[in-house]
């Protein structure tokens, strides 16, 4: 995998603000000084690579009415593999990473509504015999997402 | 905030990306039996409304050699962190900063920021800056390495009705 400086270009330039017209990848193009189909192309290729993981909109859960919880649990080391698998079976579970704590186990629960995190949270509780720490955000600090390439 | 069918409908069709065609809302357009004109309308009002936050890529951090990312912990008094928070979150180094509650006696940590490197040690210099800001407001804090992603996968919205 090998990224060029029009690459990064379109990286560093694309986080947000893809424009809403008939034709945006022209449009967009110009702005960096890339043809519509130079701009396609390379999507498409850093797609593939999976050097891009997503493009397109990214939604607000809350605004759409449901709800996101960041939950930790401390898993057994030994059973681990199991209990992530009990875990991870629920689709409300959206990312699960392992970390290195006490509480090794950190994920977030994405439900339709408010009263499906803590539901989901207990019968996550009753699937494992294990308590599922609940860290909702209570404020957010956000400056815009940003990854230099 | 409650979505009409229509906006649901679009949503979930746009879900796992925009076509990559000349025309991406003129084709979300026709599978959806609709005008392109209807379909930017309706992606400009949900841009406006906070539904669609932004327009764009998510880059994979690893792919770009990202490799390292902490999230790094602080036990910062409540009124503190109100006042400290937006200065951590303007941080280059921080991606994400939020205040959680805490769940005592197992954590006590109430200020999260992430922080992405291309090495520990450039993640381990960035909390140091984090640490810095902070000061005295500290009473604890700790990073926790991301050792591996046991599951991935975005957010989505169910397709059944609206």
């Amino acid at each position: 995998m090998m990224l060029d400086d029009t690459d990064r270009r379109i990286i560093n330039s694309l986080q947000d603000g893809f424009p809403i017209c008939s034709h945006p990848y022209a449009a967009f193009g110009k702005t960096i000084g890339l043809s519509e189909e130079e701009l396609l192309d390379r999507l498409a290729r850093m797609k593939a690579e999976g050097i891009i993981t997503r493009f397109g909109p990214f939604l607000d859960a809350a605004a759409m009415g449901g709800a996101f919880c960041l939950c930790a649990m401390e898993i057994p080391e030994a059973e681990f593999e199991a209990y992530c698998k009990t875990v991870n079976a629920f689709e409300e579970v959206a990312h699960n990473y392992k970390r290195t704590h006490r509480l090794n186990m950190w994920f977030v629960l994405a439900t339709e509504t408010e009263a499906g995190i803590v539901e989901t949270a207990q019968a996550i509780e009753a699937a494992t015999g294990l308590t599922v720490y609940q860290f909702p955000k209570l404020r957010e600090f956000f400056v815009g997402f940003r990854v230099a390439a | 905030m409650s979505l009409a069918p229509e906006d649901r409908r679009l949503i979930a069709a746009c879900q796992s990306g925009l076509p990559l065609v000349r025309a991406p809302y003129a084709a979300l357009a026709k599978d959806l039996d609709t005008t392109e004109a209807d379909v930017m309308q309706r992606m400009e009002a949900l841009t406006s409304r906070g539904v669609i936050r932004r327009i764009g890529i998510a880059p994979n951090h690893y792919k770009l050699g990202m490799t390292a990312n902490g999230m790094s912990v602080w036990d910062v008094e409540d009124a503190a962190a109100e006042e400290l928070g937006p200065l951590v979150g303007a941080m280059d180094a921080v991606t994400h900063c939020y205040i959680r509650p805490r769940a005592l006696p197992v954590w006590r940590y109430n200020l999260f920021a992430m922080v992405h490197g291309s090495s520990r040690d450039e993640v381990e210099e960035k909390r140091g800056r984090i640490a810095e800001l902070l000061g005295e407001a500290c009473r604890a804090s700790d990073i926790l390495y991301s050792t591996e992603i046991l599951k991935k996968t975005g957010l989505r919205l169910r397709k059944k009705g609206a």
